[in-house]
């Protein structure tokens, strides 16, 4: 684009004509040179967490109508789930740290935090089953009653997406053991992150949703 | 580019094209209409409300007509009209906005569709807004697949009912037997009610969603099982209508048929109540 | 071709050999998958539109003898007559198999993956591999709702919208026993496909597109798919967590949609205190985006393909983008209009009949913008165009009549009947269905490198359109004269004895109509093996697909990425030598020739494609 026409080089769109910015500066990412590999994995990844705020969004908006009809007794709350909700939260900030090390350049440290915060994740899922274990003994089933129904399909639907996030954790781990270099390796386990601190989130809020509203 | 249509195909087919809009589209579509006000159209209204809702189909039908009518005159002449000719000479305009002409389209429709939601919501509120004062009342009773009634009898109020109580042959109603404001209530196999006078009707379900639908009366409601809708209206004709169950609710849908008779005067609708007691 | 795309023939370095079963079986070529995605919709049509012959022919001739049918459906018929339950299968599956097996799958699923990478000049989707397995998870959601019709009780009968306690008690409905059943599972299957297929394409649109390439130049196509995917990805979920809660309902004994002391079949129902409102107002919050995302597709193509073969630019380009984004906006606030009669509190009609005439706005936008791009354009009618114009008209025709429906006064009276049939058949399935089939013959270089047989298409063409209008406009008189949709049977009824007659001429239309398509499907795998060759750009088009060869090769572009100078609609540019400008022409290939145009060198320094030339 070096040679142009002089009348030509101003910015081709009129003020109000389509065409948007000029030509070739333009912000399209596109070219294997121009994209960095980990960009379209943490598009993907807010993508996705949207997805399943869309989801919890529809559960949550169900639950509150069907609290506000005659016929709702509470669960009591199983005390586990506190012990479930500290595993989670230390989890979460293990891979924070993890995540720093990896930024200083201790790809042993990243590791390292990556198969603790799994081990942290697993530690969570079999205290959640702790708790429904509670509650099946003390006579509380899927179909006992409203709460207690919503109280297994939350806990339930939390759990599947937390055990899809072992999944991305293991394979994450298993990629951060490849490579060499420490910055690709953050990049990589950036999105991840992301996904681990909002089922975090997710768990709080699901918390205080089923005993705490 | 061998691909491309020959021009003076493309004028054929914009020809043809442009008449089959205006010939089956335009003439077809707008007589067609015509046609059926007199062979499928409305059934013979016999409500009030049903009198507001066809005047509000009647307004809207001309509205969209015309948008219709224009817009189909405008795409059939313009897909003859504009058709490639195989001029060398003839080029498209280039034209690709124009600010007062959108703001136009957008602002016009929108103006029409205010004054339609205007009239709308009017008579919506008016069909929703509460009954007067000492209507009748009739409760209903929807399940696979037929239509139950029950009138409160002399005290005026029904007494309770549940599907607890149900007893196929003795009880199909489920009355409460407990209640004694349900002792005079009379359960009944058809629906009748008097010309002239507002009737309510609170309805629900034994079963799965049904839908009370009076084609007559412009009536449509749902019955939803564990929970009461409710409908009131005035029925301006005497004679025997039809009801229907307007939501899909299992195979006999298609039967689940009643009906329902206008009284002309409340004497022969309290002789048609007496004989129900027995 | 005066002017040369930049990279389009130059052979290919990302070509290598790949298995047969890489190649056209498990591919991560997007392109591949769209065409997977095509096909199977195509079969899936021919499934959908069987179902649709067989409802016709119990509705117009009740009481006919089907010799043939029973052979395949043992079970639907007793004594050569159709059974009403298996009535009930069909009209469900019908509706199922269309909206979301046929429609969804083919225009989003089918046309993003073959357009949307090479309209913004990537390589690929971002994530080939996650788009190989949405595709994938659609077959086997196929054969979990085919194998619906042979298990017990035959399959889903509660409507395409489920409604509960009927499709959640088991012996409600025959195909609420095992059906149902099968019919959540497929389409939470097939949900899961959606919304990886639209992480995708959101990603993709966001982070691959080439140099030049602002969003402000997008086609409008990929302007459609890119906005129907946000739409995908914030409803769908929602359905799932429905779908979900039901198949609780049906086999855990939770009580999330029925309500306590029903008596079904004179049984008691073990259940307490659910709400099946509840479900309703879930599905619906879908249900009504769904639609959107069927007809936003379709009018992308259609966008296209009459600025392409009008040779005129397309009209209001970004009131078309911000029509576009303000009906996605406001389909997720009208989803209560499909509830008038529900027994939902009446000011929630108001409102709701308040947001859904308002979206009537920018669909009435995009009606006037495609009639502007119209007016004294040079129309080459291809099959694709003339597909176009019939969309338009469709969508006209369907359009008005949801504002009676939008009405809840005028609704009481149509709510159910079959206006509401011939309302949503018009402006969602026969536009949608327009759009594909405007996009089939469009873009069929792109899929197999041929051209479709134009003549069998012209022919095709007349039918469908003729057709169309001839089942489906009669049924707005059955609807305004009370019949109601899913009966298997008027004969019931005194005041619908007058449409025997009618039924019986939208039957027989019908029957044309279904018979029509039959030669797109012969010209379709025909000009797939034996169609005349196309050129990389056939219809002399601007976007950046036709610059790639006919049929892209694997990465579609040679060594180098295409290079975007201007916006998709430069036709006819007044002093250009050709009546089009490719994507990828530079700048100075515009207006050599301005001033013989009568247009000075004052215009030419607000650049060629000056307002009002």
């Amino acid at each position: 684009m070096a040679a142009r026409i002089p009348t030509l080089e101003k910015p081709p769109a009129p003020p109000r004509g389509p065409g948007g910015p000029a030509g070739d500066r333009g912000p399209g990412h596109g070219g294997e040179d121009a994209v960095a590999p980990a960009t379209p994995a943490k598009v993907f990844v807010w993508l996705f967490v949207g997805t399943v705020i869309v989801l919890f969004a529809a559960f949550t908006s169900t639950y509150l109508a069907r609290r506000g009809q005659p016929g709702w007794t509470e669960v009591p709350l199983p005390p586990v789930l506190w012990l479930s909700t500290v595993i989670l939260a230390v989890s979460s900030a293990v891979l924070e740290w993890a995540r720093r090390q990896g930024r200083a350049g201790r790809l042993d440290g990243l590791r390292r935090g990556l198969v603790l915060t799994t081990v942290l994740g697993i530690g969570f899922l079999a205290s959640q089953l702790v708790a429904w274990r509670q509650l099946v003994s003390a006579g509380l089933y899927l179909s006992t009653d409203p709460h207690s129904s919503f109280f297994y399909l939350l806990t339930g639907a939390h759990g599947l997406h937390l055990l899809g996030g072992l999944g991305a954790l293991l394979y994450t781990g298993w990629k951060v053991h490849q490579i060499r270099q420490s910055a690709p390796a953050v990049a990589f386990t950036d999105p991840t992150a992301t996904y681990w601190h909002f089922l975090g989130i997710l768990w709080v809020y699901l918390f205080g949703l089923l005993f705490w509203l | 580019m061998a691909e491309l249509p020959p021009p003076t195909e493309s004028q054929q087919v914009g020809r043809r094209l442009g008449l089959l809009i205006l010939a089956m589209v335009l003439v077809g579509g707008v007589g067609s209409f015509l046609w059926a006000t007199r062979v499928w159209w409305l059934p013979p209204v016999a409500s009030q409300q049903g009198i507001e809702v066809d005047r509000l189909f009647t307004i809207t039908l001309i509205v969209t007509g015309l948008a219709f009518i224009v817009v189909h005159l405008a795409l059939g002449v313009f897909a003859w009209r504009y058709a490639d000719r195989g001029q060398p000479t003839q080029r498209a305009f280039y034209w690709h906005d124009n600010r007062t002409l959108e703001l136009t389209w957008t602002l016009v429709p929108a103006a029409v569709l205010v004054t339609l939601i205007s009239m709308g919501a009017l008579v919506w509120t008016r069909v929703h807004s509460a009954p007067p004062v000492g209507a009748m009342m009739v409760d209903v009773r929807a399940l696979q697949f037929g239509w139950m009634f029950r009138y409160p009898g002399p005290d005026g109020t029904f007494g309770k009912a549940g599907t607890e109580h149900v007893n196929p042959g003795s009880n199909p109603f489920g009355v409460d037997p407990a209640d004694p404001a349900g002792a005079d209530d009379i359960v009944t196999k058809e629906l009748h009610i008097v010309l002239g006078e507002p009737v309510v009707v609170r309805m629900t379900s034994h079963d799965v969603i049904h839908s009370f639908f009076l084609p007559n009366f412009r009536v449509k409601q749902d019955v939803v099982p564990g929970m009461f809708t409710t409908v009131w209206f005035v029925p301006t004709a005497s004679g025997k209508f039809e009801i229907a169950c307007a939501e899909l609710c299992g195979v006999g849908h298609y039967i689940m048929r009643n009906t329902v008779t206008v009284e002309p005067t409340r004497a022969a609708f309290e002789a048609w109540l007496a004989q129900q007691k027995k | 071709m005066a002017v040369k795309p930049e990279v389009a023939h130059a052979e290919h370095e990302h070509e290598h050999p790949r298995s047969f079963w890489k190649k056209y079986v498990f591919s991560q070529d997007h392109k591949i998958i769209g065409i997977q995605y095509l096909m199977t919709s195509f079969f899936m049509a021919l499934v959908g539109g069987f179902l649709a012959m067989l409802i016709r022919m119990q509705l117009g001739f009740p009481g006919l003898k089907f010799y043939w049918a029973q052979w395949l459906f043992p079970n639907g018929f007793s004594g050569d007559q159709m059974k009403p339950d298996f009535y009930l299968a069909m009209v469900t599956m019908h509706g199922t198999i269309m909206i979301f097996f046929v429609l969804t799958t083919a225009l989003s699923g089918g046309f993003g993956n073959l357009l949307i990478p090479l309209q913004i000049g990537a390589r690929d989707m971002a994530f080939p591999w996650l788009n190989m397995m949405s595709y994938w998870l659609y077959p086997p959601a196929i054969l979990i709702l085919l194998a619906s019709f042979f298990v017990t009780g035959g399959a889903a009968s509660a409507g395409w919208t489920s409604y509960p306690p009927l499709s959640a008690l088991r012996n409600a409905v025959p195909g609420s026993l095992y059906g149902q059943t099968l019919w959540l599972i497929s389409l939470a299957l097939l949900i899961v496909a959606f919304l990886f297929g639209s992480l995708n394409y959101i990603t993709t649109v966001l982070q691959l597109r080439t140099r030049g390439m602002s969003m402000s130049r997008l086609p409008l196509l990929t302007w459609a798919q890119f906005i129907t995917a946000i739409l995908m990805l914030l409803s769908f979920p929602v359905l799932l967590a429905a779908a979900i809660m039901m198949l609780f309902d049906r086999h855990l004994g939770t009580s999330f949609f029925i309500p306590g002391g029903l008596i079904v079949g004179g049984q008691p129902v073990p259940h307490s205190g659910g709400d099946p409102i509840l479900w309703q107002h879930l599905f619906w919050f879908l249900g009504h985006p769904e639609v959107y995302v069927l007809i936003l597709p379709p009018m992308g193509i259609v966008s296209e393909v009459l600025s392409t073969n009008g040779r005129k630019p397309i009209f209001g380009y970004f009131f078309m983008i911000g029509s576009l984004a303000s009906i996605a906006f406001l389909s997720f606030l009208v989803w209560g209009h499909h509830m008038f009669t529900s027994g939902m509190d009446p000011l929630l009609g108001t409102a709701f009949m308040t947001t859904t005439l308002v979206i009537a706005v920018p669909s009435a936008i995009k009606t006037f913008n495609w009639l502007a791009t119209l007016w004294r354009a040079k129309i080459r009618y291809t099959t694709a165009t003339m597909f176009a114009v019939g969309f338009i008209s469709l969508f006209v025709t369907g359009g008005l009549t949801g504002i009676f429906l939008a009405s809840p006064a005028i609704d009481i009276h149509f709510q159910d009947t079959f206006f509401v049939v011939a309302h949503f058949h018009f402006v969602m399935a026969s536009a949608a269905l327009f759009g594909l089939f405007a996009g089939s013959y469009h873009w069929f270089p792109k899929m197999f490198g041929r051209l479709m047989n134009e003549r069998l298409g012209k022919i095709h063409f007349w039918l469908t359109f003729i057709g169309v209008y001839a089942t489906f406009f009669p049924m707005h008189f059955a609807g305004t004269a009370g019949m109601m949709r899913r009966i298997f049977s008027t004969q019931m009824y005194q005041f619908l004895q007058p449409l025997a007659g009618l039924n019986i001429f939208i039957s027989i239309a019908g029957f044309m109509l279904g018979i029509a398509q039959l030669l797109f499907a012969y010209n379709f795998i025909y000009s797939a093996f034996r169609g005349p060759k196309a050129g990389s750009n056939p219809w002399q088009a601007n976007t950046l697909e036709w610059q790639a060869p006919s049929p892209p090769p694997h990465g579609n572009w040679g060594a180098t990425l295409p290079v975007v100078h201007r916006w998709p609609y430069d036709y006819s540019v007044p002093g250009a030598e050709q009546d089009f400008l490719p994507q990828t022409a530079p700048e100075q290939a515009a207006p050599t020739a301005l001033g013989a145009d009568g247009a000075g060198s004052a215009s030419l320094q607000v650049k060629p494609r000056g307002e009002e030339a």
